[in-house]
């Protein structure tokens, strides 16, 4: 239990997506200009890195990893398909992600139109992929703490685009060099919030 | 060799004019995440260049076959599998790098610099023209990562591709390296800065 916990809270916090790995960023960038929108994708996301993190879990430990196989028979111990392993996870997100959107155009039409083109390439947000990537790395001892650390990271981006949506909000009258307009005062309120985010990263748990 | 005039454009524009980093905004993630020294930013602007240059070949060459309700996954197999060979390449012959780059060879997938050239460009143009694209828009993605991975090092570290340039003597009379260009945010503050000078120069890429 204890070891969850861990787990749940060093993925929102020490180990941030957008803050400690910059993973999602495009759409962060793009999408955290109001704050209700940003919520919107920020769960779209949670709910995909939750439901794709076990099942990549089970693919990992059951068909990929070197020897994973042995459970159909002595012969088949010595496969190893992790060679396999960016196609199937990125075949299971591209599917999750059509299940989503389909999910939301029917029940929050508006939401849909508002998060327009970023709702399929939620598929393409490196978030997720890197999600089953670090999952991969960190040999997790269960499916659920991977599940955990997949709605950690989740609450995690969340928490990032919605913080940078409000900031955002008050941006819009204040008055920023030229050039720096839009992208560039993005990317340095960014790094300012990821500074803050270092504080978190000596907290043993 | 002689291009013609529009082919020039699609070579040259992505380098200032239309770059895919701070200009389109896409390809940001692995942008920063790999640049904290120079070495993997070469290493890894070379793979996203030869990734992007072979999937706009191939998705262009298939551009009149792929039912277009599919081509999100047509795409991400084709880019996959690209990437899945360049993967496996660097850990046979840089294995070092690679293990530097980590997660970051698999996200080439994700980079939003491939599905964003692959929809806008590939899909509507000849294989000739769309190698090109695949090319130029990945020298434009390299330039900014070496920037950063430059200054980061030099300043960080005080070494270029691990050999040191700032010399023995400067450490003496009290020069300290800076600790905090090595640290995630200050990628992000320099692309900020790099933004700055390139939109100054260009005044009609100013937002608003």
């Amino acid at each position: 239990m204890e070891e969850l916990l861990s787990t749940f809270v060093r993925a929102i916090f020490v180990d941030n997506m957008v803050f400690a790995y910059y993973l999602g960023m495009c759409s962060y960038l793009a999408v955290s200009k109001n704050v209700s929108t940003a919520l919107g994708l920020g769960i779209a996301v949670t709910f995909i890195l939750v439901c794709t993190l076990p099942i990549n879990y089970m693919l990992e430990n059951y068909v990929l990893k070197e020897g994973a196989l042995s459970w159909l028979g002595p012969q088949y111990s010595g496969v190893n398909l992790s060679f396999l392993s960016l196609l199937l996870f990125i075949a299971i997100i591209a599917s999750f992600t059509q299940l989503v959107e389909m999910v939301v155009e029917r029940f929050a039409p508006a939401l849909y139109s508002s998060l327009g083109i970023f709702l399929p390439l939620i598929a393409v947000n490196c978030a997720i992929l890197g999600g089953s990537l670090f999952m991969q790395q960190k040999d997790f001892a269960h499916a659920g703490q991977a599940t955990v650390y997949g709605l950690g990271s989740g609450i995690g981006w969340l928490l990032a685009i919605v913080g940078m949506a409000a900031v955002r909000e008050k941006l819009a009258y204040s008055d920023i060099p030229k050039p720096l307009r839009g992208l560039g005062i993005t990317f340095i309120l960014t790094g300012l919030m990821g500074i803050g985010f270092m504080c978190f990263s000596g907290l043993k748990i | 060799m002689g291009l013609s005039n529009k082919n020039k454009a699609i070579l040259a524009g992505p380098l200032s004019k239309n770059n895919p980093i701070v200009v389109q905004m896409l390809g940001i993630c692995s942008a920063l995440a790999v640049t904290s020294k120079l070495e993997p930013a070469i290493v890894m602007a070379i793979s996203v260049t030869v990734v992007m240059a072979f999937a706009n070949v191939i998705i262009s060459l298939l551009r009149n076959t792929i039912p277009n309700r599919i081509r999100i996954i047509v795409q991400l197999v084709v880019v996959a599998a690209l990437v899945t060979i360049v993967g496996e390449v660097l850990k046979a012959f840089a294995y070092d790098v690679n293990k530097q780059l980590s997660v970051f060879v698999g996200l080439i997938i994700t980079n939003c610099i491939l599905m964003g050239r692959l929809e806008a460009f590939a899909l509507a143009n000849g294989p000739w023209a769309s190698f090109l694209d695949g090319i130029g828009n990945g020298l434009g993605y390299g330039l900014i990562l070496v920037i950063v991975g430059f200054v980061r090092e030099l300043f960080g570290f005080g070494t270029l591709l691990g050999h040191q340039v700032v010399p023995e003597i400067f450490y003496k009379w009290g020069y300290v390296n800076n600790g905090l260009m090595i640290l995630p945010p200050m990628a992000l503050i320099i692309v900020a800065a790099v933004i700055w000078i390139h939109r100054s120069r260009n005044k009609d890429l100013q937002e608003k």
